[in-house]
């Protein structure tokens, strides 16, 4: 029987998850982290800002791009810490916890995502 | 061939590999060890975003006094200075991650391989396109 690998899943998780947080984040936090609290932008009204949340194309963008950033952070972050720091030995505990806390940021996207509307 | 028989000439267990022990920090060594650790703890940032992104989302569920207090707590000074940190992090991740993409993404015209340079252009070219779509939604709303 042939024993099936996660780390191709997990790799294509961690490729797309790189590639939309790097399109989409660095302007995203530009506005939020920096523009807003500096004053140099106005930040949108409640309103504004409901009224575009509210639109499901938003929604599904802003889900995508949170659910795999987080698979992104726990592939790098697993590879990271056995290489960097050659923690080998705790190698199943770490990729639990960074997968797990993907898989619950994900549903809790979901579940956020789907009440906003 | 007899003395092959005898346990005494070899042992069960498998040789351990000759390999020398790395320091922990061996990442300090040298300049492109540190970019490549620095490349690979841009994940932090792009996590904590994410995180920072689900907040903003139960803020805007809850109500605009929650919203209110959303923009207030990102304007405090700690806050902007780890947005700051993590918005320069991220534009690193960006540019790491579009740099390795032409030796993962091999393109094919016909018979003819797409240069390198042409898909990292078009990846710079798809950044520079989603982040104005970006600031003009978040400005139009």
């Amino acid at each position: 029987m042939i024993k099936r690998h996660p780390e191709p899943l997990l790799w294509v998780l961690f490729s797309a998850g790189g590639m939309l947080s790097g399109m989409l984040m660095p302007a995203l936090i530009l506005m939020f982290g920096i523009a807003y609290p500096l004053g140099w932008v106005t930040p949108p009204r409640y309103e504004q800002m409901a009224g575009l949340m509210a639109n499901p194309i938003v929604r599904l963008a802003l889900f995508g791009l949170i659910a795999l950033s987080l698979f992104h952070w726990a592939h790098r972050f697993r590879h990271t810490l056995y290489d960097g720091l050659q923690i080998k030995h705790l190698n199943e505990v770490v990729a639990v916890v960074s997968y797990g806390a993907a898989v619950v940021g994900s549903g809790l996207a979901a579940y956020l995502l789907w009440q906003v509307g | 061939m007899q003395a092959m028989h005898h346990g005494d000439l070899y042992t069960a267990y498998h040789p351990r590999w000759l390999r020398q022990p790395k320091n922990t920090y061996w990442w300090l060594e040298k300049p492109s060890y540190f970019a490549f650790i620095l490349r690979e703890l841009t994940c932090l940032p792009v996590a904590w975003f994410a995180v920072y992104l689900l907040l903003l989302t139960q803020a805007v569920i809850d109500s605009p006094a929650a919203y209110a207090q959303f923009m207030a707590w990102s304007a405090s000074p700690w806050m902007i200075l780890v947005n700051v940190v993590s918005f320069a992090l991220l534009v690193f991740h960006a540019i790491t991650f579009f740099v390795a993409a032409p030796q993962a993404l091999i393109v094919h015209l016909g018979r003819t391989r797409v240069p390198g340079s042409l898909i990292l252009i078009g990846h710079y070219a798809a950044w520079a396109a989603a982040s104005v779509v970006v600031i003009w939604l978040l400005g139009r709303a």
